[in-house]
């Protein structure tokens, strides 16, 4: 039970907000990079810094790095904020800082080194993924602690959501990076299945990471911001505990849609399929409760710009989970698989509904933490809002042309049976395409830059502060 | 197909589990009040926006409750 005048533990948000940012900018710069390589090949000058070693470089830091110190950072607020009390373990709570920005420091060693598992988002080697177990762990047990000494009854729905991507990444990641290390130095693991075995394991990581990774833990983003920021109560509580539930019972099952007409059987990729199209469900029943909270306060959006980013954020949540299912459906991913439209409907996920709600987020919190009355430059935000939705646009805009171009290319055929395009055909019809979606990252990138700028600006004139922990009364 | 002998088992366990938690949940009282939770994480007194940009917000909406002080007031 906490003590005295308790204060809310601010140090480690304050922490991981700041990284937030810092690992968004070098992510997303990587991105960059990797796009303009494949716009201008000349770019790979060497094997470290060749696009196979970057693209995980690329997803690794955006996803762990940036995405991850943001869920970090918004469920240690969100969790002693709604659970009114400070956090249970703070010394385990610092482990979890330190450990995480290591795992991410040695994984933009190793990967440019070339020492990876091979499997996509899990492509650390089997010391960094030991690491990574002990600092989860101990999220857990910070995360749940507080849960436990908690002052009101009610868990928030938020952290609902934050507790379930929790349990959901320490599964995933303990099931998918089973390995049997052969050497510490290079790092080398083979994995513990062989063949379709170990395809089936890795997208069942792999889907499941987006769904509880990706979704799970930024839908407890929203539904703490979202309300808090309009200044509103979610549009329903009932419809956001139901929101919760459906979708834990049935994501876990959608992981096969990324092995159509592979060797995996193809009943299994139907029930993959199949799930993936119920997953609408409870995509659009949350998303459209995100939205109509602001329902009766529409004008908020006008001069708000975090409420931009953070609705945004939802639109764009509302169009990859209606996007999603229809890829999965067999015969639309006869046409999009392997093609750029995966990248584009990746990028509409992660650029438009994860980046922007942890923008969103994090100009919603650095002012708190740092004793101020807002962000440093409130122009600066709505110009980022508009860099960032431009940037999006271009990219997605661009992959979707991509994709559908080089799916119809590919599978052209002439009279004689014969394929009507080589390969190499549909690569170079691709590049003005690549061009646009560089222009596009590159657009989404320099926002990040305008929101560092900011936030140190906002740092400098304000000083850590740590607010009080809420008395027991306001029990309504 | 061996790994589905592993991933469809962990699935059900993981779904029972789940069953298992709805379960205390309900009996714990957590869907008792489905309005008054979204109510209450508006009121924690945790707006920063306090002195000259307060007023400016106060006057725009209707703040059902206000606390008087803040401790980073300058």
């Amino acid at each position: 039970m906490a003590q005295s005048p308790a204060l809310y533990n601010y140090q480690v948000v304050r922490q991981f907000t700041v990284m937030t940012v810092i690992w968004g900018v070098v992510g997303m710069l990587v991105g960059v990079i990797i796009a303009a390589q494949l716009v201008w090949p000349e770019l790979n000058v060497n094997e470290y810094l060749s696009y196979g070693r970057l693209r995980p470089l690329h997803t690794n830091a955006v996803i762990f790095a940036f995405g991850g110190c943001a869920l970090f950072a918004t469920s240690y607020f969100v969790v002693q904020r709604t659970s009114h009390v400070s956090l249970f373990a703070p010394r385990l709570a610092a482990f979890t800082f330190w450990g995480w920005q290591l795992v991410i420091v040695l994984a933009a060693i190793t990967l440019p080194m070339g020492m990876t598992q091979a499997k996509e988002y899990a492509e650390l080697e089997w010391p960094i993924d030991i690491l990574i177990t002990l600092v989860w762990v101990s999220y857990a047990i910070v995360f749940f602690g507080t849960i436990a000494k908690r002052k009101v009854s009610h868990i928030y729905v938020a952290n609902w959501f934050y507790g379930a991507f929790i349990l959901a990444v320490a599964l995933l990641h303990l099931v998918n990076s089973a390995a049997i290390p052969v050497s510490l130095f290079p790092m080398k693991s083979y994995s513990a299945y062989a063949g379709v075995q170990d395809a089936m394991v890795q997208w069942w990581y792999g889907h499941n990471a987006v769904g509880f990774f990706l979704t799970a833990g930024f839908l407890g983003m929203m539904y703490y911001f979202v309300p808090k920021q309009a200044e509103r109560p979610v549009y329903s509580y009932r419809l956001s505990v139901v929101h919760f539930w459906a979708l834990i019972f049935t994501y876990m099952w959608a992981g096969p849609h990324h092995l159509h007409y592979t060797a995996l059987p193809d009943w299994t990729q139907s029930l993959g399929m199949v799930f993936s199209l119920i997953l609408l469900a409870p995509s659009w029943g949350g998303m459209i409760n995100g939205i109509m909270t602001l329902s009766g306060a529409w004008h908020k959006l006008r001069d708000d710009p975090i409420l931009k980013f953070l609705i945004t954020s939802l639109s764009f949540y509302g169009m990859s989970t209606f996007e999603g299912p229809m890829m999965s459906i067999k015969t639309v991913n006869a046409l999009s698989h392997y093609t750029d439209w995966t990248i584009g409907h990746v990028h509409s996920g992660a650029l438009g509904w994860v980046a922007m709600i942890s923008i969103g987020s994090v100009y919603y919190l650095l002012p708190r933490l740092y004793g101020k009355t807002q962000m440093h430059s409130m122009k600066a935000v709505e110009m980022h809002f508009w860099i960032s939705t431009i940037g999006i646009v271009l990219y997605i805009a661009s992959m979707w042309i991509a994709g559908v171009m080089q799916g119809l290319m590919w599978r052209a055929t002439n009279a004689d049976g014969t394929l009507t395009y080589s390969f190499v055909e549909s690569v170079k019809a691709t590049y003005p395409f690549w061009t646009i979606r560089l222009l596009g990252g590159a657009l989404f990138f320099s926002g990040m830059l305008l929101m560092t700028w900011n936030m140190f600006k906002t740092m400098a004139g304000g000083q850590a502060v740590d607010a009080p922990v809420l008395k027991a009364a306001v029990a309504h | 197909m061996d790994s589905l002998y592993l991933l469809i088992p962990i699935s059900l366990l993981i779904v029972f589990c789940i069953g298992l938690i709805f379960w205390w949940s309900l009996k714990n009282g957590q869907f008792d009040d489905l309005e008054g939770p979204g109510y209450r994480v508006l009121m924690d007194d945790d707006s920063v926006l306090m002195s000259e940009d307060h007023n400016a917000r106060a006057d725009k909406e209707q703040k059902s409750v206000e606390h008087s002080s803040h401790p980073f007031s300058p």
